[in-house]
């Protein structure tokens, strides 16, 4: 698929907006005031920054305000509602902290499961597709919300909360990784299924459409990282797990938190431009591709 | 609601021949034709008379070889368009309800207003039918050229999809596969019609009919007693004449025996 960075600043910032949101609705920690306003303002920096991000690469961003209307159906359409829910949900439960002084449990609860069942619906949108095998699959949703709650907690300022998720939001990491190698080859989708032709022999694309490329290739064949995958493997692994891990153990001071934010949203942004760079999509088997 | 309908009252689709396509592409070229001047979004081409042109097309034509165990290979030719599958993943995927399939007839629609290009559907294709087109922004899709099976204004004859018009094979049929009497239904009964990837569970409506075998003639040869070698190894003064030659330097005889 094709790694489109409007897609991935989504991602990569809503989710961790979202996580923060989560454990700051959640009550960790309780801050009021000043320290409150700067606190949720990061988190909807976030949040909203990606949202926003993700609007740049539709055809008619004017339009958006549709999207909100097929919820039943779309889980795009179900991410769009539920992240404006949590949005207010949490803008509300935000006034309370910084302009009352009020802890609105409650709605802080509430804010924070639509916080994070936005980062499902974030998740489900590219695990509900059979033609992409190697997003299909729950791991997907679980990778998806290791990751916002994790990096929430780093966000947040919850370092034993922080100590204990990252390992694990690592290991999803890995195993997500595991999995999707051998997900294509299992899917079972082939030229010769894609064609109906394998009963009469070996099949092969001997000659495409046409000599130029099209909106399908360039969206749909990309194949220009995956030499470098290991490396970049790697590269998301110190950066998103190992750096901000051995940071927590350190004494703790704003600077140190800040490289540890920075890291781990490097790491994590790296890890999703493999999400889709590595992602293969069955239509690449017409033009001989897989 | 972009959910799909429990049932269609028809279902209009193509039967698309993989024995009689020559692949000459002139589906693609009408179909271009027709969808660019008529319903919705015209068909944009971007750097089309430059050095990396690239357009919207729906419909295309892949060719492929197929080796069987023994015998040559076989050239097919496979054009490929929208499906308009039962079980359509695109529909169902589109967050503000642009896309459709029609109760009447099962057509996959997109209504281009409503399409915010958000390309989710066509990532949700596996067929690649939808492409989203880079001037207008708004997702193009096969339409069985809805604006001409119905259009009065047209004479009978060509109220049919403009590729099903156009195929100078008749390699592609028109009809509504919910008839089991219709043209498409008999001949994909007849020819053992198949689906696409069916193991993603698309359950598309257009049926492919697979390529014939080949005629295997037996070989008869009229000239072939009276070509076959007299004599295998040569003998008498041609035998001489073939050791003395390749004793001369620089003959192949000589290195040979050397």
């Amino acid at each position: 698929m094709h790694p489109a960075p409007s897609v991935i600043v989504f991602t990569t910032l809503s989710g961790l907006g979202f996580g923060m949101l989560a454990w700051m609705g959640l009550g960790f920690p309780v801050v009021t005031g000043w320290m409150a306003f700067f606190m949720f303002a990061v988190a909807y920096a976030l949040a909203v920054g990606g949202l926003l991000a993700s609007t740049f690469h539709l055809g008619h961003p004017e339009r958006a305000m549709k999207a909100f209307t097929q919820w039943r159906s779309s889980w795009l359409s179900r991410e769009g509602v539920v992240s404006v829910a949590a949005l207010l949900v949490m803008a509300l439960y935000a006034a309370g902290l910084v302009f009352f002084g009020a802890h609105w449990a409650l709605l802080g609860w509430i804010g924070a499961g639509l916080s994070l069942l936005t980062v499902f619906c974030t998740a489900m949108i590219y695990a509900q597709l059979d033609t992409i095998p190697r997003w299909k699959t729950p791991l997907t949703p679980v990778l998806f919300l290791a990751l916002s709650i994790a990096g929430g907690a780093l966000l947040s300022g919850q370092v034993v909360a922080a100590m204990v998720l990252l390992p694990i939001a690592a290991a999803c990491q890995v195993g997500w990784w595991l999995r999707g190698d051998g997900a294509f080859g299992l899917a079972g989708s082939t030229l010769a299924t894609a064609t109906g032709l394998g009963d009469r022999g070996a099949v092969r694309a001997f000659e495409p459409p046409h000599t130029g490329t099209n909106y399908l290739l360039r969206e749909f064949a990309f194949e220009v990282g995956r030499k470098h995958v290991d490396k970049l493997r790697l590269i998301a692994l110190i950066l998103g797990f190992l750096v901000p891990f051995s940071l927590l153990w350190l004494p703790f001071s704003h600077a140190l938190a800040l490289i540890a934010v920075l890291c781990h949203l490097a790491g994590v942004a790296a890890s999703r431009w493999l999400f889709f760079a590595q992602a293969e999509h069955v239509v690449g088997l017409y033009y001989g591709k897989r | 609601m972009t959910t799909l309908p429990s049932t269609t009252q028809k279902k209009l689709g193509l039967v698309i021949d993989l024995d009689t396509c020559v692949g000459c592409h002139a589906c693609v070229v009408s179909c271009k034709g027709w969808n660019t001047e008529n319903y919705g979004a015209p068909l944009s081409d971007q750097d089309a008379y430059g050095a990396d042109p690239s357009g919207t097309f729906l419909n295309r034509v892949h060719s492929y070889e197929v080796q069987p165990e023994a015998g040559p290979a076989q050239l097919i030719h496979f054009p490929k368009s929208c499906l308009h599958c039962e079980d359509a993943p695109c529909v169902t995927v589109c967050p503000t309800g642009a896309s459709y399939k029609r109760v009447e007839d099962g057509i996959v629609l997109v209504n281009e207003s409503d399409c915010i290009g958000c390309g989710l559907c066509a990532w949700a294709c596996p067929y690649g039918a939808r492409e989203l087109d880079a001037a207008e922004g708004v997702m193009k899709k096969c339409t069985l050229c809805v604006d001409r099976i119905y259009n009065e204004n047209l004479p009978e004859v060509d109220r049919e999809p403009a590729c099903v018009r156009t195929c100078p094979a008749g390699a592609r049929h028109f009809g509504d596969f919910a008839d089991p009497d219709s043209n498409v239904s008999k001949l994909s009964a007849e020819r053992g019609g198949m689906d696409l990837m069916p193991e993603l569970g698309t359950k598309p409506v257009n049926k492919y009919l697979p390529p014939r075998p080949k005629d295997e003639m037996e070989q008869i040869d009229v000239l072939a007693p009276y070509l076959t070698p007299v004599a295998e190894e040569p003998k008498g003064f041609m035998g001489w004449l073939d050791k003395a030659l390749g004793a001369m330097p620089g003959g192949s005889q000589k290195t040979e025996d050397a």
